[in-house]
């Protein structure tokens, strides 16, 4: 992140919200982040600003040991992404009794998220140097169900995301290298108990926080300091609390959907050594032979990388398009090639244009580009002009460019989905669509060619990672943005008052993956209320919604209904589906105060909408 | 690095621990003397002079401060060599 030009100047006056949420994106050491979260509480003492765009969230920490140092950092964490995280602290030494006992304040604190951090003396302490295997297999396991059961009471009494902290390596070798060799070494326990912690923590669903990376990463030093154990038993050194609050706070952006979507890159001097237009495609430093070249190669592997696990590639630079594209069709030692990148602006125009261009042209917002540019002065000018666009400092050497991404931690991402997997190429195929209408000019027989097919089934288990993701990540084509837990998605599943229902689209170009979910509720006799329609950015202007009214209608006329209620719940970033319903043909019935409006839809005068797209249930 | 200069470096380190542009330390200075000065901020305060000055200080060193007469002692100590 850059320095604050003028620390001093900056917090004079007491700043609002967005200058709060500027000064956390700035390089901040552990003095300045306890300031700013002084300064956050006095600017808002009594809760968040009412008109966040981000859900608040209250997040009790339960530990082992102190974490109070820990707090402020946190909450400056969310104060970064925009997102409100009110703390919860455990008594000292007393956090399974304030689990297990509902009058405690933890259960009055009603938590929307749990953190469990655990000190390695804490979870290891059972263990004894005398253990026979054994024994020392007994103890970890113990360990293990321990963990276990904290997370199902967490769960079972909240209801809520929990997230387990892994160990960190801190005792000490009893014998060296071969520490393994010793059934009961602490030591050799830390790695064991962490790689049982991942598998169980998957099985129950708890979300992990990689502290053992984090201390592989940075050292064991950064993270833990004896004299700082010994003085208040904070297992988290003082000064790694700036990093240790924002870990916390991408886990939490991540499971509302905050984190970035599009990695989007600068070409020359970034991509590849050398400016193409002044060096020609043969002049440039890219690939081996140099370890310069191998550098800007290093970043091109990522970024691939990157898109193999769903994160959208755009390219924008200050280029002719045809000395940019050159260079992606004939540098032999290009990795990316034109059909990785989504997006693809070559021009002359400023770059926070050009970036408004990509947001635009993948139907995402601007708060979900990562823009990467070795120019300072780019980066700067970005900054400046789209705050929301998360621009990372990057060092001179190109060889940190990729570690530096990474270290930034805005591609957080909590599950990976086959639609992940596959979004490279579902935005690849969108950009040709998008390409065929410009050229063709004629959306309707654009569409009438596709030869789209709407795909429906019922919630079930094989969809349920997806349908979560798909419900707490849209934001644009997202009536009534109700967010959701695994735990209620699941529910859903065997609700005999519920229609729940996924779609998916297939058409010409390929398969577009799971696009849309609605769920409707038995609310009166023979009326269903739709609290949730959400479709994916891919498929808009596609007449898709049509479609999936036309199912959503069949189903409920078959389960007895006369009526669909549907609601409209504004939020900053839905007002293109505003004239959903109406456009659909139901009538307006009321319009609260908050501006959610009501509709209705008498199904005995329904008649299903003219639709280029093929329904089948799959 | 002398006294005056260590207490210099720490008025300025003290004012940003406490948000406080124009605080005055003195070499009596205590945590009674300095609103919100408690242990949360003592943490603090030794986290910025390590960092400020390049030093870590000893568990005895940290048990041992109460003045800043204490803080600037040990650090001239520790930088001694320094200009």
């Amino acid at each position: 992140m850059p320095e604050t030009k003028d620390w001093a100047a900056a917090t004079a006056a007491p700043p609002s919200w967005d200058g709060l949420v500027a000064l956390a994106r700035t390089r901040l050491d552990p003095a300045r982040t306890n300031s700013l979260a002084r300064m956050l509480h006095k600017a808002c003492p009594d809760g968040p600003p009412p008109d966040l765009a981000t859900r608040p969230v209250r997040l009790a920490v339960l530990s082992s040991s102190t974490v109070s140092h820990l707090l402020p950092a946190i909450r400056v964490g969310g104060l970064r992404r925009g997102l409100w995280i009110e703390t919860y602290e455990a008594p000292f030494g007393a956090y399974a009794q304030d689990l297990a006992d509902p009058a405690s304040g933890l259960h009055a604190f009603r938590p929307e998220a749990v953190l469990f951090t655990f000190d390695t003396p804490h979870v290891t302490g059972g263990l004894s140097p005398r253990a026979t295997p054994e024994e020392a297999e007994a103890a970890r396991a113990r360990s293990l169900d321990h963990l276990r059961r904290m997370w199902r009471t967490a769960r079972d009494a909240f209801r809520c995301p929990v997230i387990q902290q892994t160990l960190l390596p801190t005792a000490l070798p009893l014998m060296g290298s071969n520490d393994h060799r010793l059934p009961g070494s602490r030591r050799h326990a830390v790695p064991r108990l962490n790689a049982a912690i991942r598998l169980a923590a998957d099985a129950e669903g708890v979300d992990l926080l990689a502290l053992d990376e984090a201390a592989a990463l940075h050292g064991l030093a950064a993270w833990h300091d004896p004299v700082w154990w010994l003085r208040a038993r904070q297992a988290i050194a003082p000064s790694a609390a700036p990093l240790y609050g924002d870990l916390v706070a991408r886990l939490l952006a991540a499971g509302q959907g905050l984190s970035k979507k599009c990695l989007v890159l600068d070409l020359d001097n970034t991509l590849w050594g050398g400016v193409v237009g002044d060096d020609g495609t043969a002049g440039l430093v890219l690939g081996p032979g140099s370890a310069e070249g191998e550098a800007y190669l290093g970043l091109q592997v990522y970024a691939r990388d990157l898109a193999a696990r769903g994160v959208i590639l755009a390219v924008v630079s200050k280029n002719d398009a045809a000395n940019a594209l050159d260079v992606f069709d004939h540098h032999p030692e290009m990795l990316l090639r034109r059909s990785d990148i989504a997006c693809f602006l070559a021009n002359w125009d400023d770059k926070a244009t050009n970036l408004r261009r990509v947001a635009e042209t993948l139907n995402i917002g601007l708060d979900a580009l990562v823009f990467v540019d070795d120019n300072p002065f780019e980066r700067e000018w970005v900054r400046s002009e789209l705050p929301m666009v998360s621009v990372p400092e990057l060092p001179e050497d190109p060889a940190l460019y990729a570690a530096r991404i990474a270290e930034a931690g805005d591609f957080e991402a909590l599950h990976v989905t086959e639609e992940d997997r596959a979004r490279g190429a579902h935005y690849a195929a969108n950009a040709v669509r998008a390409a065929a209408i410009g050229e063709g000019g004629d959306l309707a027989a654009y569409l009438d060619g596709l030869d789209m097919r709407l795909i429906w089934r019922r919630f079930d288990a094989v969809g349920l990672a997806r349908i979560v993701q798909l419900i707490n990540k849209t934001n644009q084509f997202n009536l009534t943005t109700r967010r959701t837990t695994e735990a209620e998605v699941n529910a859903l599943v065997t609700d005999p008052h519920a229609i729940a229902l996924q779609f998916r689209l297939v058409d010409r170009l390929g398969d577009n993956g799971m696009i849309g979910v609605v769920i409707a509720r038995l609310t009166d006799p023979g009326t269903y209320a739709i609290e949730t329609w959400l479709m994916s950015c891919r498929v808009l202007g596609r007449g898709v919604e049509t479609a999936v009214l036309t199912v959503l209608a069949d189903v409920a006329i078959q389960a007895g209904a006369h009526r669909l209620v549907g609601r409209y719940r504004p939020s900053p970033k839905n007002a293109m589906v505003r004239g959903h319903y109406p456009g659909l043909g139901f009538t307006p019935l009321a319009t609260e105060a908050d501006g959610t409006e009501t509709f209705r839809l008498a199904l005995a005068d329904y008649r299903p909408g003219p639709s280029p797209i093929v329904i089948a249930q799959g | 690095m002398h006294a005056d200069a260590v207490q210099a470096r720490l008025t300025q380190l003290f004012r940003d621990v406490f948000d406080d542009p124009t605080l005055v330390i003195r070499p009596e200075t205590t945590a009674n003397d300095i609103a919100g000065w408690d242990s949360g901020r003592m943490i603090e305060l030794i986290v910025a002079a390590e960092a400020e000055f390049g030093i870590r200080f000893t568990t005895r060193e940290v048990d041992g401060m109460a003045r800043v007469a204490d803080f600037v002692a040990i650090i001239a100590a520790k930088t001694a060599d320094r200009p």
